[in-house]
C-alpha cells in the first residue's frame, strides 16, 4: 500500500509541486475510453471479487445485528439502553451526530469545492455523496428510534394527529427533522443528477438485457445532447449553490440542539462553527478511510491519485486546527466568562471521571492529524489511512464528551451520576456501521462510482483546441461566463 | 427544402429521422458546430460524453430559463414554510410558550431555510429534465449502433429532418465535408 511513497519516481505520484507543471488529475496512459472502461468494468464484472464478498457476508451480518437491537428495543423499550437521568441522550444521540457530521464530507466535495472550481473533485465526488447519503440514512435512525414510542414517530412531521397538535416550530429538535430531511432529499437528488449521464454509459455498453433495461430505465434516456448538457450543467450550478449554505445549515442546525438548551459546556455560540469544522473534518476522514481499499481493490488509481488523497489529508489537517482552535476557545471561554457552572464543566471534561474519553479525544483530532505537516508522511497511504481511522474514533468521541460529560454533572452535585452504555448500545451502534458498509458495497458494486463525464472533461484530451494550454482546463463549471466565438 | 416530409413514398426510402455523424476530437466537433450554427439550421444537436462549455457559444445555445424556475420554486418554499409555521403554531393550535409571541419570524426562520432549499433544489432537478424533455426512454438515435459510444469517447452532430433548411442531399455534403467521415440516415421511429 505504501508503494507509492516509497517510490517517489512512480508514475503514480502526481504529488509534486512544481508550480511550472500543473499536476495531472488522471495519470498513467489513459483516454476517454479507458476511463469508461475501468469505472463500468466494475460494473460489467460478472461476480465481484472474492473480498467483496468477504466484507459483504461481515457487513451484512452486522446489518441483522442493527435489525435485531431495534426490534429489541421496540418491543422492550428504550430501557435496554443505558440511559438514565441524568444522562438522558446516551449513544443514540452521540451515534446521530457522529453519522450526520459523516455525511457532510460529500456535499462539501460535490458543491462546494465545485463553486470554488477545484477539479480534483471530479474523481472523488461520486463516492464521497454516495457515502454522505449513507451517513445520513444511519443518522435518521438514531433519533428516529429513540423517541421510545417509535410507532408515533410521525408526531414529528406537520402531519394532523389523533391529538390535533402541531410540532413545535420553535424547538431546535424539530429544525433538525427538517433540515436532516433536507439534506438527505437535496443529496441524493444531487447524487443521481450527476450520476444519469454515466447510468446512460452502462446502459449503451450493456451486453445483457436485464443490464440494458434497468439502467436504460434509471438513465432517462439520456442521449449526451449538449442543448440538454447546457441545463444539466446549469441545474448542476444552481443546485451546488443551494447545497452550499445547506450543508452549513444543517451542523449548525444540529448543534442548535444542545446550543439553545442552558447546559454548561452546551450553551455557547460557537457550537455551530465548530459543529460544522468537525463535520467536515470526520465526513473527509471517512471518504479516506473507504477510499484508501476501494481504490486499491478495484484498480483506480489513475483516477483516484496520491494527489487526491494528499489534498483530503491537506483538508483533514486544516479542519483538525479548527477543531483544536474551538476547544481551546471553549477552555478560553470558561474562564472569561466567569462562569463557575461552565468553568467546573470545562475542568471535569479534562480531568473529571470521562478524562478517558476526553484524552482519547484530543490525541486523535487534534495530535494525530498533525503528522499530515510532513509531505513523506501524508504521501504514505498506509499512515493516511490509518490515521483516518484514528480521527474517526476521536470523533465520536468529541460527541461522546460534548454529551455525556455535559449531562452526567451539571448544577446540582445531588443529581450527578455517570453513563455505562449496555451491550444493546454498542450492538446498535456496531450495526450501524453494518448498514453503512452493506450500503456502500451495493454502491460500488451496481453503480458508476467515479464521475466519468466529470473526470473526462478535466482531462488534456478534453482541451485539445487550445493550444497554449497545459494540462487540465478551466472551463468546468464556468457556464455563466460566455465566450466570444471567433 | 423539397424533402423536408420525411416520407417521399419511394419504396426503398426510410422514413428519415435526419442525419448523424461522428467526431473523435473536441476541436473538430466545434468547428463543425460552428459551420451548421452558421449555416442557419435550427433543429440539430451535437453529443458529447461530457459538457463541453466552449460548445454553448459553437451552437449558438440559448440561455436556460431554469434558474427564474428554480428561483420561483425557492420563494415559493420560503412562503410556504412561513405559513406552515404560522398557521399551525399561531392560527389553528395556538402555542403559548414561556410567554413568547405566537409568531416571530427569527425563530421561525431555520425551517423556512430548509423549505426554500428544498423547493429549489426539487424544482432545479425536474425544471432541468422537464426542459429537456427527460424522461425519454425512446429516441430515434437510439438505434444506431455507433450512436452508443455518444456516452464513452465520441462526439456527435445530429440534423434532424424537419429543419426548414434540411436538405437530402445538400445537408448530406455538408456533413460530410465537416466531419470526413461517412454520414449515417437515422430511421424515424416506427
Amino acid at each position: 500500500m505504501s508503494t507509492i511513497a516509497l517510490n517517489p519516481v512512480s508514475y503514480l505520484d502526481n504529488t509534486g509541486n512544481d508550480p511550472t507543471v500543473r499536476a495531472r488529475l488522471v495519470v498513467g496512459d489513459n483516454d476517454f475510453h479507458s476511463v469508461t472502461e475501468k469505472v463500468c468494468g466494475i460494473v460489467e464484472q460478472p461476480r465481484p471479487p472474492k473480498i467483496w464478498w468477504a466484507a459483504f457476508a461481515a457487513s451484512s451480518s452486522l446489518t441483522l445485528v442493527l435489525f435485531a437491537c431495534i426490534g429489541y428495543l421496540v418491543t422492550t423499550g428504550v430501557g435496554v439502553w443505558g440511559l438514565q437521568i441524568p444522562v438522558g441522550w446516551g449513544y443514540a444521540i452521540v451515534n446521530f451526530v457522529f453519522w450526520v457530521g459523516i455525511g457532510h464530507a460529500g456535499t462539501l466535495i460535490s458543491s462546494i469545492l465545485f463553486l470554488l472550481r477545484q477539479q480534483w473533485r471530479t474523481s472523488i465526488n461520486r463516492f464521497a455523496e454516495a457515502m454522505t447519503i449513507f451517513a445520513v440514512v444511519c443518522a435518521g435512525i438514531f433519533p428516529g428510534i429513540h423517541v421510545g414510542r417509535v410507532w408515533v414517530a410521525y408526531w414529528l412531521f406537520p402531519i394532523p394527529n389523533q391529538m390535533s397538535m402541531w410540532p413545535n416550530f420553535r424547538s431546535p429538535l424539530l429544525w433538525d427533522v427538517f433540515a436532516v430531511g433536507t439534506y438527505a432529499t437535496v443529496s441524493l437528488l444531487f447524487w443521481y443528477m450527476g450520476m444519469i449521464p454515466d447510468l446512460a454509459s452502462i446502459r449503451d455498453r450493456a451486453t445483457t438485457k436485464l443490464r440494458f433495461y434497468i439502467y436504460g430505465v434509471l438513465s432517462l434516456g439520456w442521449r449526451s445532447s449538449n442543448r440538454h448538457w447546457h441545463r444539466f450543467e446549469f441545474a448542476y450550478l444552481l443546485l451546488a449553490s443551494l447545497a452550499t449554505p445547506l450543508v452549513l445549515s444543517v451542523h449548525s442546525v444540529v448543534s442548535f440542539d444542545f446550543a439553545v438548551s442552558i447546559m454548561p459546556g452546551w450553551h455557547t455560540t460557537i457550537f455551530p462553527p465548530y459543529f460544522v469544522a468537525g463535520a467536515i473534518f470526520s465526513g473527509f476522514a471517512m471518504v479516506v478511510t473507504l477510499i484508501i481499499p476501494t481504490r486499491k481493490f478495484f484498480g483506480l488509481e489513475e483516477i483516484i491519485t496520491a494527489r487526491h488523497l494528499e489534498n483530503m489529508a491537506k483538508i483533514m489537517l486544516a479542519t483538525s486546527m479548527m477543531v483544536g482552535f474551538s476547544y481551546s476557545t471553549e477552555y478560553f471561554m470558561a474562564w472569561y466568562s466567569g462562569n463557575v457552572y461552565e468553568a467546573f464543566t470545562f475542568l471535569n471534561r479534562a480531568f473529571g471521571p470521562y478524562a478517558w474519553a476526553y484524552w482519547t479525544m484530543v490525541t486523535c483530532n487534534v495530535l494525530v492529524p498533525q503528522v499530515f505537516w510532513v509531505r513523506r508522511l501524508r504521501n504514505n497511504t498506509l499512515m493516511l489511512w490509518v490515521a483516518s481511522i484514528l480521527i474517526n474514533v476521536g470523533m465520536w468521541f468529541e460527541r461522546f464528551v460534548i454529551i455525556v460529560s455535559s449531562l452526567s454533572r451539571d448544577y446540582l452535585p445531588t443529581s450527578w451520576g455517570y453513563y455505562r452504555p449496555t451491550a444493546i448500545d454498542v450492538l446498535t451502534f456496531a450495526g450501524s456501521f453494518g448498514l453503512f458498509l452493506t450500503l456502500f458495497l451495493l454502491f460500488v458494486r451496481f453503480l458508476p462510482m467515479v464521475g466519468m463525464a466529470e473526470v473526462k472533461g478535466v482531462m488534456p484530451q478534453a482541451h485539445l483546441d487550445h493550444p497554449g494550454h497545459r494540462g487540465h482546463g478551466d472551463y468546468h463549471g464556468d457556464i455563466a461566463v460566455r465566450e466570444v466565438d471567433v | 427544402m423539397s424533402d423536408r416530409t420525411p416520407n417521399t413514398g419511394g419504396g426503398e426510402s426510410i422514413r428519415l429521422h435526419g442525419y448523424l455523424v461522428a467526431f473523435d476530437k473536441v476541436d473538430e466537433l466545434l468547428r463543425g458546430a460552428r459551420i451548421v450554427r452558421d449555416a442557419g439550421y435550427t433543429r440539430w444537436d451535437a453529443h458529447s460524453p461530457f459538457v463541453l462549455h466552449r460548445l454553448d457559444a459553437a451552437m449558438g445555445v440559448k440561455k436556460t430559463i431554469l434558474p427564474y424556475i428554480v428561483f420561483l420554486g425557492g420563494l415559493t418554499g420560503a412562503a410556504a414554510g412561513i405559513l406552515l409555521e404560522w398557521w399551525t403554531n399561531a392560527v389553528n393550535y395556538p402555542f403559548l410558550i414561556s410567554g413568547k409571541p405566537l409568531f416571530s419570524l427569527p425563530a421561525n426562520i431555520p425551517i423556512a431555510f430548509e423549505i426554500t432549499i428544498l423547493f429549489a433544489a426539487v424544482s432545479a432537478l425536474v425544471g432541468m429534465l422537464a426542459l429537456n424533455g427527460l424522461p425519454r426512454l425512446s429516441h430515434p438515435l437510439f438505434a444506431n449502433r455507433s450512436f452508443k459510444r455518444a456516452t464513452d469517447d465520441t462526439f456527435f452532430i445530429s440534423i434532424e429532418a424537419a429543419d426548414p433548411l434540411f436538405d437530402r442531399i445538400e445537408t448530406r455534403r455538408l456533413l460530410e465535408e465537416i466531419s470526413g467521415r461517412a454520414v449515417e440516415e437515422i430511421e424515424e421511429l416506427p
